[in-house]
């Protein structure tokens, strides 16, 4: 080991801790951010079962309202809105926030800028752990008396705000509000977490401008969460008092109720939107920038290409980032506000289209003229960006006050978001998946079974999101349970079959990829250091890397994170830590 | 592994955040020599500080959060029909007298917190330095301060039981809740500063090193006089916006 390396071991670690031996230290209160990282990745797992499960009775229900389901038997309206409150909710809380964010960032980041661990892995573990318990008193609000909320992920007042409101308003909104209320408490600490260890713990010669662009989205999404999820929490308390204390936060005056006069009044239910929304619309980025990172890794690796526009890159994400605390009113283009506020929100939410189509177009850039890689995470990268284009292609209309009041609660709505945040950001946690699995399990998945998974749910994604917009412009509404009676959605109904028959298909194909995930874990192919040639630093340790990462040595870096095809190089590729002005023999 | 981490070698990390600085740095002035207690102090607290600083801009949010609710509530009218106006059911809460003595009590806290912090430290320094605890009977100044901010946070107590006392709840109007919502988040966010200033007390009864005492003092003492701040800011919105 070399001097700088042995020295930048000795205080890179100062942080570090023993390496632990008992099975509840190693797998379970871990302080080690590579176990914490599965441990998030499983959680959202688990989660995104329930949540598919959840969607694929909503489908049932849309379809053959009087459908007897095994265990659940006939669905009632206000069932199905239980079903769609909590599918959003577990998507977008516990898929799309965790997966990407404390299940690859919490992995990765560390390692790829050559950190032994985060800047305070107990804190770590506490966020993991307040995280698992929001999870089980979510899970729980399935089971109390009344069952689930029925209020949407939105939580919207006053429905949310009085107990007495429906079915699931009693303590399964409590519980609702208070899972959501520790989510926030752990994002915060986990947000805490990665932006210290990205500023204080980069490894030397690791400038800014040479971390990997996962890095970078990772950075800005802590950022994103630190600024956002305080206000949540902050409104949480509100509603939680509001609903048993009896303030009037967001109850308005002259409310009646099953024909009784609430006793709140004078508060305000655009106030709760209002905070929701600054809260609600950084959380769509905080879902999707992890993937962009990821997809801008995945198109510079199997294009054999340095990453087009690096600097452009950076900028556009953190362009997005700010753009995104400015834009929340657009989800309220409908509630009488001013009309210059409305021009104020569509104008910066149209602006969000300028680093969006930077960062689309450095990807396309990107792919032009390489020596391009079709492997199953490639596929799933090239996969986020049609889907980010597609389901971006809509944000423009829904920007426009005027259009949208035609649009707004109709599933052309539903088609926008679950293209660009919902399906995209799963198509970056499955890229992620296929390419970081030889590093964090030793093992590869199955490049076949990969693909078929790829096919389906790319083909399936389309099929099921594209024709929705057709639902929504001939008005369609969404959250409704049953609108088989009604005459002019009478036309549209085989449209809605052919949705839901197509979203059985794509649900069974996910267990292709469970199934390949699981047998890959004890079958699958051995894994080099390096499987896919890649130059970031994770790639230059073991597959999984030690309990330190770097085995006492920590490396330096002396290039960018993207030097693939460089002029007079021996391979087509320059790891970080070669030597300044290296040839990139491999 | 940890073991070899310990011992650090001539080269270290510069001070500055982050590693973008050139590789073949100049080694830091630090305390000690290596691995004798703690030699990576420096860039521990800095860590700590930077940690603290991040954390602090999320409660700004929650509390910015809660003002903005604030303003929010009280400009909103309702229409009576019967007058043909707007009314509004914000009735300014009448703040309790204790509450200015609660905020000399937590200014002076500071100066005493600050007092803890420097001596601390400067024992942490003359440990490390010369292997010697360098002030044997130290004045408490961290016991004191402690002692204050427990003060400090019965001070909302006596005011709740006041406004108690004249019928004012938390839900007995929008000012009167936002009184208590303030109040209460601040006394919590300050109870956890009361806590670490307790850990910090029996750092030496857990044996831990002075030098993660020193850390601890001083991190805590950043959160203290921010938690100083944040006070005199809730303080002066409930006495000029009610």
């Amino acid at each position: 080991m070399d001097a700088p390396s042995q020295a930048a071991a000795g205080a890179h670690a100062a942080h570090a801790h023993a390496a632990p031996t008992g099975f509840i230290r190693k797998y379970v209160f871990s302080l080690d951010h590579k176990v914490i990282g599965i441990q998030y990745y499983f959680l959202a797992l688990l989660s995104v079962l329930v949540g598919m499960g959840l969607s694929l009775l909503m489908r049932i229900h849309l379809v053959w309202p009087q459908a007897n389901i095994p265990w659940l038997g006939h669905i009632a309206p206000e069932t199905y809105l239980t079903l769609l409150t909590m599918h959003g909710t577990f998507m977008v809380f516990f898929v799309l926030t965790l997966a990407p964010q404390g299940g690859f960032g919490n992995y990765f980041l560390p390692i790829q800028i050559g950190a032994a661990d985060m800047a305070f892995p107990v804190l770590n573990m506490l966020s993991f752990w307040t995280t698992f318990v929001a999870f089980c008193v979510m899970l729980a609000a399935f089971f109390v008396e009344g069952g689930a909320p029925l209020h949407g992920w939105t939580g919207y007042a006053p429905l949310s705000a009085l107990q007495s409101s429906g079915p699931g308003e009693g303590l399964g909104a409590d519980l609702w509000i208070i899972s959501i209320a520790l989510f926030c408490a752990a994002s915060l600490m986990g947000a805490l977490n990665f932006i210290t260890t990205t500023l204080d713990l980069r490894a030397k010669g690791m400038t800014l401008m040479r971390m990997p662009l996962t890095v970078w989205t990772w950075f800005v999404t802590a950022m994103l969460g630190l600024l956002a999820f305080g206000v949540l929490l902050a409104a949480g308390i509100l509603l939680l008092l509001d609903r048993n204390v009896g303030t009037s936060f967001f109850v308005p005056s002259g409310l009646v109720l099953s024909g009784n006069l609430v006793k709140h009044k004078g508060g305000s239910p655009l106030l709760w939107q209002h905070l929701f929304w600054f809260f609600g619309h950084p959380e769509v980025y905080i879902a999707i920038l992890p993937g962009m990172g990821v997809a801008s890794q995945l198109l510079s690796t199997f294009s054999r290409k340095p990453i087009f526009g690096y600097r452009a890159m950076v900028y556009a994400v953190l362009a997005i980032g700010i753009l995104g605390f400015l834009v929340w009113g657009h989800h309220m283009f409908i509630s009488g506000m001013s009309p210059y506020s409305g021009f104020a929100f569509s104008i910066l939410t149209m602006a969000i289209g300028v680093p969006s189509a930077i960062k689309t177009f450095n990807w396309l850039g990107t792919m032009w003229g390489g020596r391009i890689r079709f492997t199953t995470p490639m596929l799933f990268a090239i996969g986020f960006v049609s889907l980010f284009v597609s389901g971006g292609l809509s944000g423009p209309f829904l920007a426009q006050p005027q259009l949208d009041i035609q649009l707004h609660d109709t599933y052309f709505v539903v088609a926008h978001f679950h293209l660009i945040m919902g399906v995209a950001a799963i198509f970056g946690i499955f890229a992620a998946t296929y390419y970081w699995f030889p590093k964090m399990f030793g093992r590869m998945m199955n490049e076949t079974l990969g693909k078929a998974h790829f096919f389906f749910s790319f083909v399936g994604t389309y099929a099921i999101f594209m024709p929705m917009h057709y639902l929504g412009m001939a008005g369609h509404p969404r959250r409704y349970s049953q609108l088989t009676e009604l005459g002019y959605l009478h036309n549209l109904m085989p449209l809605q079959k052919f949705i839901s028959i197509v979203a059985f298909i794509t649900i069974a194909a996910q267990f292709i990829f469970l199934f390949n995930l699981l047998w890959s874990l004890f079958k699958g192919k051995k894994a080099g250091m390096n499987p896919w040639q890649a130059t970031t630093l994770e790639w230059t340790v073991p597959s999984p890397p030690p309990h330190d990462n770097f085995g006492g040595v920590v490396p330096v870096v002396n290039h960018g994170p993207y030097e693939y095809g460089v002029p007079g190089a021996a391979s087509d590729f320059v790891m970080q830590t070669d030597p300044a002005g290296a040839a990139g023999a491999h | 592994m940890a073991t070899a981490f310990r011992n650090t070698s001539v080269l270290d990390r510069d001070p500055k955040l982050g590693g973008g600085g050139p590789i073949d740095i100049t080694p830091p002035k630090r305390w000690g020599g290596d691995g004798d207690g703690n030699p990576q102090y420096r860039d521990r607290r800095r860590r700590y500080r930077l940690g603290m600083m991040i954390g602090m801009a999320a409660i700004i949010m929650f509390f910015v959060s809660l003002t903005s609710a604030y303003i929010v509530r009280q400009g909103i009218g309702n229409w009576d029909s019967r007058t043909g106006q707007y009314v509004t059911d914000w009735v300014p809460t009448k703040v309790p007298g204790i509450l200015w003595v609660n905020t000399l009590l937590l200014l002076f806290s500071s100066v005493t917190m600050e007092m803890a912090r420097r001596r601390t430290v400067e024992r942490a320094l003359t440990a490390q330095q010369f292997g010697i605890d360098g002030e044997q009977r130290p004045f408490p100044w961290l016991g004191i301060t402690t002692v204050l901010g427990i003060g400090f946070i019965a001070g909302p107590a006596l005011a709740w039981k006041e406004l108690a006392s004249q019928g004012v709840f938390i839900s007995t109007n929008p000012s009167s809740s936002f009184f208590y919502v303030l109040t209460v988040s601040h006394g919590l966010h300050l109870l956890g500063g009361v806590l670490a200033l307790l850990y910090a007390s029996v750092t030496t009864v857990l044996a831990r090193p002075l030098d993660t005492k020193a850390i601890v003092v001083d991190v805590t003492a950043l959160y203290w006089h921010f938690m100083d701040g944040l006070w005199i800011y809730i303080f002066a919105l409930l006495l000029i916006a009610k």
